[in-house]
């Protein structure tokens, strides 16, 4: 049980009554959060100091332009904001927030973070021809029954961390019915019942399972071991992994796109992985043949090496690939079985230090011994 | 075994342990497979888990990695970080359904000759059983 404020308007208008409130009285001094572009559909994350810009947000439409941690990290990388500023973002971009604030890219000081429970957002490529704009009603309508919409993102289907840890406003969206009439915004931090302090609407008591959340969770987690099955039956041989590689371009956007990825100058686009003409005839004497531009495979294999231990299964790289590769699949199945050797959960605690980046000297006690 | 079906394993040595134990190996005129072709590294934390894959999916039908005991590292806990690495290589070979069995980690100290030579002998002949690396012909890499 915790403190919550409930406003008696839709989520969507709630949300920026709030905002507005919070920069009215000067608790913060902006807002970063998604903004529509144009009518199409199109949205964008964005810092919004004004009033006037704050009635153009969408801080629930449902897409992920970009991962809003990696964007987030950006303008906290050197220092933490100088002043307040609140961030609307999803329970997977605050994950990714926190991994990068661990790797000392950014700061979590001077932020309200504000999240919620999350129902998952459409691909990149349904804003083409406007298609999301269609989608959003029944979106919201499969929110309030806590249903799975099959048009979001493979990766937001199988998602079982669609309640946010570490935020310190948790809107309440999945399973709840009255989200048209009413906005339940709960306050988990003392940061959080602080901020609320004043604003409009009441102070109840909510906790954030609801019944509905719970089936959610239920048929997010049979939907994942579905999901995870079929990837290990489909991954049994070694050229299997391979064959699921075998369209990739090399275009390297998947780890540009990627929110744990933050390397300024990535090993795989630096010279140490750049083949020089001797290295091509080097290979071809030991093989038949080599595929060029060489390196797919040693890629993704050392990119998961990199960072598949903090995958939080936002799905980026999956939307992003030109050739339709299911990286996504892929880097979630690795990065859960990599999680729960460490017993590590990404985003779960601030102060929890990276599995690759530490060690304890009684542990894996029997490897090298035999 | 003849040449031809001599597998190509490739072994990353730290130099003050395991390389030290090798060479006293070759000292004492034991038995090594020829097999395994050496890379001497400063540290077995110097094998960064790239160096693995790379030989792998080059072709080497095995990798051994190979450093002090637990707290007998050189640098204090570079073998600690390298048991992580290997862990977690291990790991994702294992769910891609990659052979993870190709890959290998020794603690080996200087004075553990017999111990090399056996670990060598031992490696080799499981690699051999295995057969080639299906990865060798594979020329999308």
């Amino acid at each position: 049980m915790s403190k919550a404020l409930k406003i008696n308007k839709g989520i969507e208008e709630g949300i920026i009554d709030f905002l507005e409130f919070l920069i009215q009285g000067g608790k913060i001094r902006g807002v970063f959060t998604l903004k529509k572009m144009n009518e199409n559909g199109a949205v964008a994350y964005s810092l919004i100091t004004s009033l006037d810009e704050l009635k153009k947000a969408v801080p629930f439409y449902p897409f992920m332009p970009v991962n809003a941690g990696k964007v987030l990290s950006s303008f906290t990388l050197r220092a933490a904001t100088e002043e307040p500023v609140a961030a609307v973002l999803r329970p997977c971009e605050l994950r990714a927030f926190i991994e990068l604030a661990k790797r000392v890219q950014g700061s979590l000081d001077n932020i309200l973070l504000i999240s919620l429970t999350c129902g998952g957002v459409y691909p990149l490529r349904s804003l083409k021809n406007g298609d999301l704009k269609n989608h959003l009603s029944s979106y919201w309508e499969t929110v309030k029954k806590a249903e799975i919409d099959p048009e979001t993102r493979p990766t937001c289907q199988s998602c079982e961390d669609f309640i946010p840890q570490l935020a310190d406003m948790t809107v309440a969206t999945a399973g709840m019915k009255d989200i048209d009439k009413e906005c339940v915004i709960l306050l988990n931090t003392l940061k959080g019942e602080e901020h609320a302090a004043n604003a409009p609407g009441n102070i109840i008591t909510e906790k954030v399972e609801n019944g509905n959340i719970e089936k959610l969770q239920k048929l997010r987690e049979e939907k994942k071991k579905k999901l995870f099955e079929d990837f290990d039956s489909n991954h049994a041989h070694p050229k299997d992994f391979i064959k699921t590689f075998a369209a990739c371009v090399g275009c390297h956007a998947c780890s540009h796109s990627c929110p744990i990825c933050y390397c300024t100058l990535c090993d795989f686009d630096s010279k140490t992985c750049e083949y020089q003409p001797q290295s091509f005839t080097s290979e071809l004497g030991q093989k038949s043949g080599l595929k060029v531009p060489p390196g797919n495979i040693f890629f993704h294999l050392g990119r998961m090496n990199h960072m598949a231990v903090s995958c939080v299964r936002c799905g980026m790289c999956s939307d992003v690939c030109p050739v339709n590769i299911q990286v996504a699949t892929v880097f979630s199945r690795v990065g859960d079985s990599l999680q729960k050797v460490f017993n590590y959960i990404p985003g779960r605690d601030v102060e929890e230090p990276v599995p690759s980046g530490t060690y304890k000297e009684e542990e894996f006690t029997e490897f090298g011994e035999q | 075994m003849n040449s031809q079906n001599l597998p190509k394993i490739v072994g990353f040595l730290c130099t003050w342990c395991s390389y030290t134990g090798a060479d006293l190996a070759g000292t004492a005129r034991m038995k090594i497979p020829a097999a395994i072709r050496v890379i001497r590294v400063m540290c077995s934390g110097r094998i960064d888990p790239l160096f693995v894959l790379k030989a792998y999916l080059r072709g080497a039908d095995g990798v051994m990695m190979m450093g002090c005991h637990p707290g007998d590292c050189h640098y204090q806990k570079g073998n600690y970080n390298t048991r992580r690495r290997f862990v977690m290589l291990q790991n994702i070979l294992d769910t891609l359904g990659l052979e993870k069995e190709r890959i290998s980690l020794w603690w080996i100290s200087a004075s553990e000759a017999p111990r090399y030579a056996q670990a060598t002998n031992e490696f080799t002949e499981k690699i051999s059983k295995m057969g080639p690396n299906l990865l060798h012909d594979e020329i999308f890499l």
